[in-house]
């Protein structure tokens, strides 16, 4: 069993109690809402007659269905309108802060709550959405719930948890150029599978992680879920406490010193003891694509897709599943393989330095023709940071659309989508069946560095042959 | 189709014909698609329980098969509805019909999901999970009864299967505390002292 990591520290401060089906009650330090998980929970409570316990400890904002092209209101489609007018009446209703369209402060949520400042190290996050792993970039324990512990979290502030085993995954060296935490992560789910992490916290440490800035530890985090892991945590230290310095909801004066002390004495020590430990060596990691239908299915883009032969047996009727659906040929080069849509943007890589680094492969080049390729940034302060820079410019100048902040094309319940067989290169983080808003659109993750060179090369590249 | 009313209080067993979806790693965007998840209620999802699947199948889906409508119990192969957070994936299956999954293995989160809804979600080894489908699809017909007192899922011919839960999970169906809000609302003092020991909630002045 774990002891004196991060995991435990932050678990038993936020216990509130043991409960008599054998689980925990878990004190929630922030909760985010956004218009798709929380209308049925604001209901529900309601039916209930109970009243929202904390206000002030959630935060709302709107992401999922919002429209990147023109987000006048009313929205052109009556359900999206529908859904945020819920939210709205929902938040005013209770006496919740709701970062909204043009607020300057509205975007993904995984985006906003740390640019806000909102989300700090040693805080249990929670918020109805599988990403919500994002958060332990700064020493969180932050976790997705579904739609009836939203409603717990309104009702109590508290959820009812069992207690996760702590893995280490313990990275040496450093990331080569080209490289990213898109990278990384892609390659930990496929060393581990996606069902790897299952019953864990992957705690992420060493040198190559000390590295990484706060908004690569995020895209790291982030797809700790997809890994299995129901939360991901980096330890805090200078790159968190130097990122969150000045953030609007972040500590100030005297307060700043007394947090930065704590949050410091809440990192895993020499004493931690960890249930688990895997070790990988970032310098032996290439640009990783995935060609399947899990986020699993990954390889360097320099290597083939692997063949039943290569496939452990247990994995062949997936593999089988991927090669059919997604219509690539078992051993033939992943590099080489041609797109139709580029698509930069979501909660794993919809950030500043997302940007800078799809922009610099972009800078100078054009599109291939016949792709449509977009840029969407993941928060109202991304894209006007991203603009003061001319990022903005250089996209449109290669052929890139420039769009409004929003969940876009990642899951598609805004009109951005694939059509029909189309295949994508993608920035998100689920490959999944019909994932892009079509049933039989494919999908091709990666950094968005790779997906910037596949739009100029109208095909899966390897970005560091057009790395400046 | 008449299915049984949603969950509600103490679940000791549950009975009825069965459905096998086979397949590993079935996510959730398989079983409720993402452009589903626009709506302010779950009342009208049921119909659209595995979408993408049924349309790519053309009416041969196991949900699309007239012998199989009415169905109750669900049974399924590894790491059953992974993915996404959604709650919208088990409140579709039960507002489908369906009010207990049988599985080799289920995601975290669904499996909590479901639990929040009064649907058990069962543990079988993959023999047991084959055997069963099997049944299922020899004939349509077959009444399952999953017995939580005994962990056995027993069929009308006389089969009898183990399963296997957690032992938490297991308490809260068969005491009818599987609905967490009222246990979580009873603990008001435990909650206001963790509230005034979390460091970021009192200005980070209780930091010693
Ligand atoms: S960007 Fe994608 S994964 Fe992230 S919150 Fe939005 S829909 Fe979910």
């Amino acid at each position: 069993m774990s002891s004196a990591t991060l995991y435990d520290k932050v678990w038993d401060l936020h216990r509130v109690a043991e409960l008599p089906g054998g689980s925990t009650q878990l004190f929630i330090g922030l909760h985010l809402i956004h218009e798709v998980t929380s209308p049925q929970a604001f209901a529900a409570l309601n039916d209930l007659g109970l009243p929202v316990a904390h206000p002030e400890r959630t935060v709302a904002t709107v992401d999922h269905i919002v429209p990147t092209t023109s987000q006048a209101r009313p929205f052109a489609d009556p359900l999206a309108e529908q859904m945020l007018a819920t939210l709205e009446v929902n938040c005013a209703e209770h006496g919740i802060t709701l970062h909204g369209l043009g607020s300057g402060r509205q975007g993904i949520v995984h985006v906003i709550a740390p640019e806000l400042g909102l989300t700090q190290p040693g805080m249990t996050v929670a918020c109805g959405d599988s990403h919500t792993s994002t958060h332990g970039a700064f020493g969180a324990i932050a976790f997705g719930i579904g739609t009836s512990q939203v409603r717990d979290v309104l009702a109590s502030q508290s959820l009812a948890m069992g207690k996760l085993k702590v893995r280490r995954l313990w990275v040496e060296g450093q990331l080569g150029p080209g490289v990213y935490a898109k990278d990384l992560v892609l390659h930990v789910i496929r060393t581990l599978g996606v069902k790897g992490g299952v019953g864990y916290a992957y705690e992420f440490a060493g040198p190559a992680i000390d590295a990484l800035s706060m908004e690569e530890r995020m895209t790291l985090c982030n797809m700790a879920i997809e890994g299995g892991a129901r939360c991901g945590y980096v330890n805090p230290d200078q790159s968190t406490f130097d990122y969150l310095q000045g953030r609007p909801f972040a500590p100030a004066g005297e307060a700043w010193e007394r947090a930065v002390a704590w949050w410091t004495s809440l990192a895993s020590g020499a004493d931690a003891v960890f249930d688990d430990e895997v070790r990988f060596d970032a310098a032996a990691i290439a640009p990783t694509v995935t060609w399947g239908i899990t986020p699993g299915q990954g390889i360097g883009v320099d290597e083939t897709v692997p063949t039943l032969d290569q496939t452990e047996p247990d994995e062949r009727p997936l593999a089988q599943e991927a090669y059919r659906y997604m219509d690539l040929q078992p051993g033939a080069p992943i590099a080489g393989t041609p797109v139709d849509v580029c698509f930069i943007g979501s909660c794993t890589n919809g950030r500043l330095s997302d940007l800078q680094a799809a922009a610099a492969v972009a800078r100078g080049r054009r599109v291939a023709t016949g792709i449509k390729a977009f840029v969407v940034p993941g928060s109202e302060q991304v894209a006007a940071a991203a603009e003061a820079e001319g990022l903005d410019q250089i996209f449109r100048e290669a052929g890139f659309e420039w769009r409004e902040p929003g969940c876009s094309m990642c899951l598609a319940m805004n009109p951005d989508r694939l059509e029909g067989r189309q295949i994508s290169a993608s920035s998100s983080n689920r490959n999944f069946k019909g994932r892009q808003g079509s049933a039989t659109g494919r999908t091709l993750l990666m950094s968005p560095a790779m997906v910037a060179a596949a739009a100029i090369a109208g095909q899966v590249t390897d970005v560091r042959t057009l790395l400046p | 189709m008449t299915s049984a009313p949603f969950p509600t209080g103490p679940i000791h067993a549950v009975s009825g014909t069965a459905v096998a979806v086979r397949g590993d790693d079935i996510d959730t965007d398989r079983i409720i698609p993402a452009r589903f998840l626009k709506c302010v209620t779950f009342s009208a999802l049921g119909p659209a329980a595995f979408a993408d699947d049924r349309a790519e199948l053309g009416g041969q889906h196991p949900f699309d098969q007239r012998a199989h409508q009415g169905a109750s119990l669900l049974v399924v192969n590894r790491n059953f509805g992974c993915g996404s957070s959604r709650e919208h994936a088990p409140q579709a299956l039960m507002r489908w019909g369906i009010r207990a999954v049988i599985g080799e293995s289920f995601a975290e989160i669904f499996f909590g999901n479901c639990l929040a809804l009064g649907i058990p979600c069962l543990s079988v080894d993959h023999d047991v999970a084959l055997a069963v489908q099997a049944a299922i699809e020899a004939d349509p017909a077959l009444t399952l009864h999953a017995d939580l007192e005994t962990l056995e899922l027993v069929g009308a011919q006389g089969q009898v299967w183990p399963f296997t839960m957690a032992a938490g999970p297991w308490q809260m169906l068969r005491s009818g505390q599987w609905d967490a809000t009222g246990q979580l609302l009873a603990n008001g003092a435990g909650l206001a002292a963790t509230v005034a020991r979390l460091p970021y909630l009192q200005a980070f002045s209780t930091v010693v």
